[in-house]
């Protein structure tokens, strides 16, 4: 056992590629970064669209959960010829990974805040713009940082997969080791990647806290505004 | 636009239809794994996901756990379950046997979670009425609370299931079958239509994967016009494909 653990891992490989190891975990974030950030502003007004009417929920939906259903690998080998081995392909792949993620955790937030505090809002003359972003949108926080937190932890597992077109991040690792049979490489990747997911939700957790102090404390007033909050459903 | 008319001409050459590296077979061989796994992942999820539910305990566990499925990249699993065969089972390592592995691994936590969910949110009152009626823990559980959760039982198999079609694709990239054999077999031998064609072919099954299921899922929603039900249904209905 002693053994294989030593073939397992190989220290002094790792401690002498320190350069690309974290040349290729920042390609990671930056990869996610983006992808997540790109997909918060397409579909962040597609949210808004879609619930001041209801009507153009159905088709947003039904589109961005094709994008979502067609499976990673075949999106990027689908836009090759198109965009060619680039950091476009693998790009497109990731948003429109995240649409359906954002889009539905920012419309069940949008449409779960009480009608009656809408129309009280209203009654102390709020617009309409005031109240999407006085409102609304605060009440919705907690949902929509829950797609956040969903999209950016599926983001960082899918730019393995984006290792196939060249642009994989820490994936390149886990591609590598599996073309040239060495296991370090193969767990440094995927050990690094997992590692990098949970990092990623728990700050995120702790950053949706600090934002929305209300949903900590609890009472009998706040706590109707989050019907979501029930741990374990599982949009969170 | 080059490309197009390519894969549309790999598509419907008919020696690509036949054959042992046929379309057909290659589906067949795709559809296999993916329903060996799924169904392996819902034999042992969904019996968890009742009893855990029911008891309405260890929620933490089950909520982690399903993170923690989704924070593991479905190529990592798949590449460490192929180690791990490499270093147990040597002839068994190539294709089928990881595969299948990393497949229920990737299947387990969306099953597990929305049963979990689907029975531990059944409205209290409605569990209490029917034990007062005098039904035994056992009928709570079959007759009330598994009825009630089947919508959202059949989100989370469909989430398990498009994910393993999504991911069987990947069994080419260590020795498998399955319609990923085109993408990776183009991809050695620059045979670009071959490639997309593979992509093209994964995609209209997940599609038709996640289509069967809408359906079966419509079927078992019970047909009840109480409100508590719902309620149930309604949260099947938002959580879909975000579990």
């Amino acid at each position: 056992m002693i053994a294989l653990a030593d073939e397992l891992i190989r220290w002094d490989w790792v401690f002498s590629h320190g350069q690309e190891i974290w040349s290729r975990f920042v390609q990671h974030v930056e990869l996610t970064v983006i992808a997540v950030g790109v997909g918060l502003l397409i579909s962040f007004p597609l949210a808004i669209v879609a619930h001041r009417h209801r009507f153009l929920y159905t088709p947003i939906a039904w589109f961005t959960g094709l994008l979502y259903t067609i499976p990673s690998i075949a999106l990027f080998v689908i836009l090759l010829p198109i965009t060619g081995l680039s950091y476009t392909t693998a790009e497109i792949g990731l948003v429109s990974y995240t649409l359906l993620i954002l889009i539905r955790n920012t419309v069940v937030g949008l449409s779960g805040v009480p009608e009656d505090v809408k129309e009280a809002a209203r009654g102390m003359g709020y617009t309409q713009r005031e109240l999407l972003w006085r409102v609304e949108l605060p009440l919705a926080l907690p949902a929509i940082m829950a797609g956040i937190r969903i999209a950016v932890v599926s983001t960082i597992g899918l730019v393995t997969v984006a290792a196939l077109i060249g642009r994989g991040g820490l994936g390149q690792f886990i591609l590598e080791g599996l073309q040239t049979f060495f296991n370090t490489e193969i767990l440094l990747g995927a050990v690094l990647s997992v590692a990098l997911a949970l990092a990623a939700d728990a700050a995120l957790l702790g950053a949706q806290r600090v934002l929305t102090p209300w949903s900590r404390t609890g009472g009998p007033r706040t706590r109707p505004f989050i019907p979501w909050k029930k741990p374990g459903f599982p949009i969170g | 636009m080059h490309t197009f008319v390519d894969v549309l001409h790999w598509l419907t050459t008919s020696s690509h239809w036949s054959g042992s590296g046929g379309i057909p077979i290659r589906v067949g061989e795709h559809l296999e794994l993916s329903v060996v796994s799924v169904g392996l992942a819902c034999a042992v999820a969904i019996p968890v996901g009742l009893v855990v539910g029911h008891l309405r305990r260890y929620e933490f566990l089950a909520v982690s756990f399903a993170n923690l499925g989704r924070a593991v990249p479905s190529f990592a699993i798949l590449v460490l379950a192929y180690l791990l065969f490499l270093q147990l089972w040597p002839s068994l390592a190539f294709g089928f046997g990881p595969t299948v592995v990393a497949l229920f691994l990737l299947s387990v936590p969306p099953i597990l979670t929305n049963t979990y969910v689907g029975v531990q949110s059944v409205d209290a009152d409605t569990v209490e009425a029917a034990r007062g009626m005098g039904m035994t823990e056992r009928d709570v559980l079959l007759r009330l609370e598994l009825p009630l959760a089947a919508p959202l039982i059949m989100a989370g198999v469909r989430t398990g299931a498009v994910t393993a079609v999504a991911t069987a694709t990947l069994a080419a990239l260590i020795g498998g079958g399955g319609l990923g054999r085109f993408i990776i077999d183009g991809f050695h031998t620059n045979d670009v239509a071959m490639v997309v064609s593979g992509a093209v072919l994964v995609a209209i099954l997940s599609i038709l994967t996640e289509g069967a299921f809408a359906l079966v899922e419509r079927a078992v929603r019970p047909r009840t016009s109480s409100r508590q039900t719902g309620g149930t249904l309604a949260a099947g209905r938002r959580s879909r494909a975000v579990a």
